[in-house]
């Protein structure tokens, strides 16, 4: 057989391709179906926290920090966090909760946390650390914006709880938890035409 | 407008990234603009890669690496989309938008078509498929043949000069299959355009295909001639490679042990989904070592009634009950009041898609579930596992995930599951969905094998074939007793 | 073709907008009489919509709940001034939170009642043409979430078959959490193979190919939706007049 040259073609590794795009929407919609069973959870999940200790109803924000974190996870293109995050908010304020439209604000601030934290690695680095460094920076946001917006002339106290446990909430449940959920995705194959399906 | 796409391979190779394999190497082939061609060859011989490849969607350096030329009207394909139209093999996941016309204007949108044109464009193409349903109505709410035919509409308002149809009629019932098949025919009749069509049933393609290019193992091609000619002459390969060659009779199993006790018997059974309708009332007896096969279109309710009678779903009408003999407890002798491990060792159900019932991440594993579930120890339980890997032969792939399995694979491993723990009845939901002929003999042979080692076995099918070889009774649901919720 | 309308439709971006500026209105104060304000003249307007009454109670019922709930923590733990009348551990129940809680009862639902009623019969299509029509969003990025909506249907069929699976393999009797766990797990499987295959189709017919689109559906944003904003913006004004003006305007709750 004649030798054939292999083209290498370019590899813009920042574009976004098609199915880059639609998986992020498809990851968005499903996380913000989550987030429609979450709000509903809230409820029950929340209070005995708050009545632990108050501010502690922060531990559960993290269910709503996730979509952002894991589409970067899988797609690593520039946005990514942004756009996921935001789809999810959007899904979520159109099914209908209680804070109504600015749950899209929450979801633009929420998504730009975390997609500041992969901006700085020059979305390079895709490991448990940096997954769990974008969650805490969302949760922080989140924190920050529910404080001023929801909580406002809350005291001291409470506001420190509430965005320490943010944080944390947002480092475990949504940067931990995003990374797992990850690794299980690419281990079915599922993620075979991303990076993040061949890494593994 | 049209007017068929030549189709130029010289050299072509294609090796996906992460694999060190070549999907395709060194592919050497023209098809002339108009001809339409089927290509046929065995599962991993490359048709899927190399129609991606003409349809310009399998990706640049990140997807994967290219060798040689790929060109269609002379050009690499990627810049000739308006050109070149797609179908694919699974209906619901071709469907982009919620109402018919919007899905069928999708195309013409992206290709910065006139506003002024676009809706005329959509309903002459919905017309030449046959579709004639308003504008407005739900995608959701077609049938598989409906939304394979809204997907050849939605490529044909583009105008393309090469039609690519990758498996397109493999998810469908038989009615759907013709649909199908006559609007292509229609639609390359009056374009002209090139066709080139990958499927395993000769026989639906063959009156309107006028060559067969046959692929080897690497994507070299084996056979290449007029339908007749290589249908002959590579009758033993093609028949050994999984395709169904026109005249090659299916295999029937003996069949050596008559129908025994009855386990399950319903009475005025009538079966559907909640909220949705209902099956007619019907008598239905399910006998050991008997093989009953469900038959009849697609939308009749037999899912429906194979999730009532393998104790899923509740029965909408009339009583399902178990044999004294069959039941957890006398008294409790209805399926759909078993606890889930009761349920384990007495009705295994084997569902359309198997990926619907992996549960673990290791073939090894998945095998295990059910002997765990029923607290069995690990030396029986790895016994168990080993006995029915070797059955199925899939002993190289035990610690694969299920997921990276091929379809044949899954299907057997989905049985092989179902068998871990020795139930009295088997309920299988379209055993033979979308799966070529080697796996079917394989099937085949395994549920006569099972019905003969005292295992009822009931089977979900709108495979006319699979009922002939296999039933020994016959369920028949007709679209015209279907009753609307009450 | 085109639908004959009898009232004018409104697009949906002007929807979104006008929640929008109620809600930038409202935010930046804490305070009984801006929310009161809007809340009445959100009724008003809704009523001019003709909103469907129905699902407006049923949504808005929600709504009610999670206002009280949040107020409730307010009530507790917010800043304590002026009288106290019960002190336990972090708890302060005083005359400032209470003030507080009343005002955040009346803003949450200022805020969300609106969101909620204008986007009770929005058609995803609508709203997907309108973002990139008329604010201008990517098309590329709005078309891929609604093509993710879309697999929504298939998706539940998907997890009713999972659920029938797990129950027929004989783990369906305890551990419900784990199991839905799984189930939800491997319904994102399905949800990103799905996703991968109408990518695909999507690219083979020329999603993204050209850097330009042309709209099947063209989005209009004309007089009606533009008297929405007005009307909005009105609320939104008005509100933000009354509590300066009765000297209640309190700037993120702080007196």
């Amino acid at each position: 057989m004649s030798e054939s040259v292999v083209e290498t073609r370019p590899v813009r590794a920042h574009n976004w391709r098609v199915v880059d795009i639609v998986v992020a929407g498809v990851l968005g919609v499903a996380a913000g179906l989550v987030f429609v069973l979450w709000n509903i959870a809230s409820g029950p999940l929340g209070e005995p926290l708050k009545a632990v200790l108050p501010g502690l109803q922060g531990l559960i924000g993290g269910g709503w920090l996730f979509a952002g974190v894991l589409t970067a996870l899988v797609v690593r293109k520039p946005g990514a966090a942004l756009y996921g995050e935001v789809v999810a908010a959007t899904v979520s304020a159109l099914v209908g909760n209680q804070w109504g439209v600015l749950t899209l604000e929450s979801g633009l601030v929420q998504g730009l946390g975390a997609e500041m934290v992969c901006g700085l690695l020059a979305y390079r680095r895709w490991n448990l650390a940096v997954a769990m460094a974008a969650g805490a920076a969302a949760g922080l946001a989140m924190a920050v914006n529910d404080l001023i917006l929801w909580y406002p002339g809350s005291a001291t106290a409470f506001a420190a709880i509430y965005t320490g446990s943010g944080i944390l909430s947002g480092a475990v449940l949504a940067g931990a938890g995003s990374w797992l959920l990850m690794r299980g995705l690419a281990r079915t194959g599922a993620l075979s035409r991303f990076a993040a399906g061949r890494a593994a | 407008m049209t007017g068929g796409a030549a189709v130029t391979a010289a050299g072509w190779s294609w090796r996906h990234a992460g694999r060190t394999g070549w999907a395709v190497r060194g592919l050497d082939l023209t098809v002339a603009p108009g001809e339409r061609v089927l290509l046929l060859g065995a599962s991993g011989s490359g048709k899927s890669t190399l129609l991606a490849g003409l349809a310009g969607v399998l990706g640049d350096g990140e997807d994967g690496d290219e060798a040689g030329r790929l060109l269609v009207d002379g050009g690499p394909p990627a810049q000739r989309r308006d050109r070149i139209g797609l179908v694919l093999q699974n209906p619901d996941n071709q469907v982009v938008l919620a109402r018919v016309g919007d899905e069928v204007a999708f195309g013409l949108e992206n290709h910065n078509v006139d506003p002024a044109e676009i809706w005329p464009r959509v309903r002459a193409a919905l017309t030449a498929v046959g579709l004639n349903l308003p504008l407005r109505h739900e995608t959701s709410r077609l049938s598989g043949g409906q939304k394979q035919r809204l997907a050849l509409a939605a490529v044909l308002a583009m105008g393309p000069g090469l039609l690519l149809l990758d498996e397109p009629t493999a998810n469908l019932d038989p009615a759907g299959v013709l649909e199908v098949r006559d609007a292509v025919a229609a639609a390359v009749a009056r374009t002209g355009a090139t066709l080139v069509v990958v499927e395993h049933r000769t026989e639906v393609w063959a009156p309107v295909v006028d060559r067969v290019v046959v692929l080897g193992a690497g994507g070299q091609v084996v056979a290449d001639g007029p339908p007749g000619d290589v249908l002959r002459t590579e009758r033993r390969a093609l028949t050994e490679a999984g395709v169904w060659v026109p005249g090659v009779p299916a295999p029937r199993p003996a069949r050596t042990r008559r129908p025994g006790e009855v386990l399950l018997t319903g009475t005025a059974l009538a079966a559907g989904h909640p909220g949705g309708p209902t099956t007619a009332p019907r008598d239905v007896r399910l006998r050991r070592a008997e093989v009953t096969a469900v038959t009849g279109p697609n939308g009749t309710g037999k899912s429906a009634l194979a999730l009532t009678l393998g104790g899923l779903l509740p029965p909408r009408a009339g009583r399902l009950e178990a044999a004294p003999g069959f039941a957890p407890v006398p008294r409790r002798c209805e399926p759909v009041r078993w606890r889930s491990r009761e349920l384990l060792t007495r009705i295994g159900s084997v569902f359309q898609n198997p990926e619907h019932q992996f549960l673990t991440a290791r073939v090894r594993d998945e095998l295990a579930v059910g002997p765990r579930a029923l607290g069995r120890s690990r030396a029986e339980t790895a016994a168990i596992c080993d006995a029915l890997l070797e059955r199925l032969r899939l002993t190289g792939l035990a610690e694969a995930n299920p997921y990276t399995l091929s379809g044949g694979e899954q299907r057997r491993l989905s049985v092989a599951t179902v068998l871990a723990t020795r139930p009295g009845l088997i309920v299988l939901d379209e055993p033979t969905f979308g799966q070529d002929r080697t796996t079917w003999e394989q099937l085949v042979t395994l549920l006569a094998e099972i019905a003969d080692e005292g295992t009822a076995v009931l089977a979900v099918t709108h495979d006319p074939d699979f009922a002939e070889v296999l039933a020994d009774r016959r369920i028949e649901l007709a679209p015209t007793e279907l009753r609307a919720a009450g | 073709m085109s639908v004959t309308v009898t009232k004018p439709r409104l697009n949906p971006v002007s929807k979104l907008a006008a929640a929008l500026v109620i809600a930038a209105g409202l935010v930046f104060s804490v305070d009984a009489v801006s929310a009161a304000t809007a809340l009445a003249l959100e009724l008003v307007l809704l009523a001019v919509l003709r909103i469907p009454l129905r699902p407006l109670l049923a949504r808005g019922a929600i709504v009610v709940v999670a206002a009280a709930l949040t107020a409730l923590t307010i009530l507790l733990y917010g800043q304590p001034s002026g009288t106290v009348y019960w002190r336990f551990l972090l708890i302060t129940v005083s005359d400032g939170s209470i003030d507080l809680a009343a005002a955040t009862f009346l803003r949450v639902l200022a805020i969300a009642l609106p969101s909620v009623a204008l986007f009770i019969d929005t058609d995803p299509t609508e709203l997907a043409d309108g973002l990139a029509q008329v604010v201008r969003l990517p098309a590329r990025f709005v078309l891929g979430a609604l093509a993710g909506l879309r697999l929504v249907g298939l998706l539940r069929q998907d997890w009713d078959q999972l659920g029938h699976a797990r129950r027929a393999r004989g783990v369906a009797d305890r551990d419900r959490l784990r199991r839905t766990a799984g189930q939800t797990f491997a319904l994102l499987v399905s949800a990103v193979r799905r996703g991968s295959a109408l990518a695909t189709a999507m690219e083979a017919r020329g999603f993204g190919a050209y850097p330009t689109r042309t709209w099947a559906r063209p989005s209009r944003f004309g007089a009606a939706d533009w008297a929405l904003l007005a009307a909005a913006l009105a609320i939104a004004a008005t509100a933000v007049t009354a509590a300066v003006l009765t000297g209640q305007w309190n700037f993120l709750g702080r007196h």
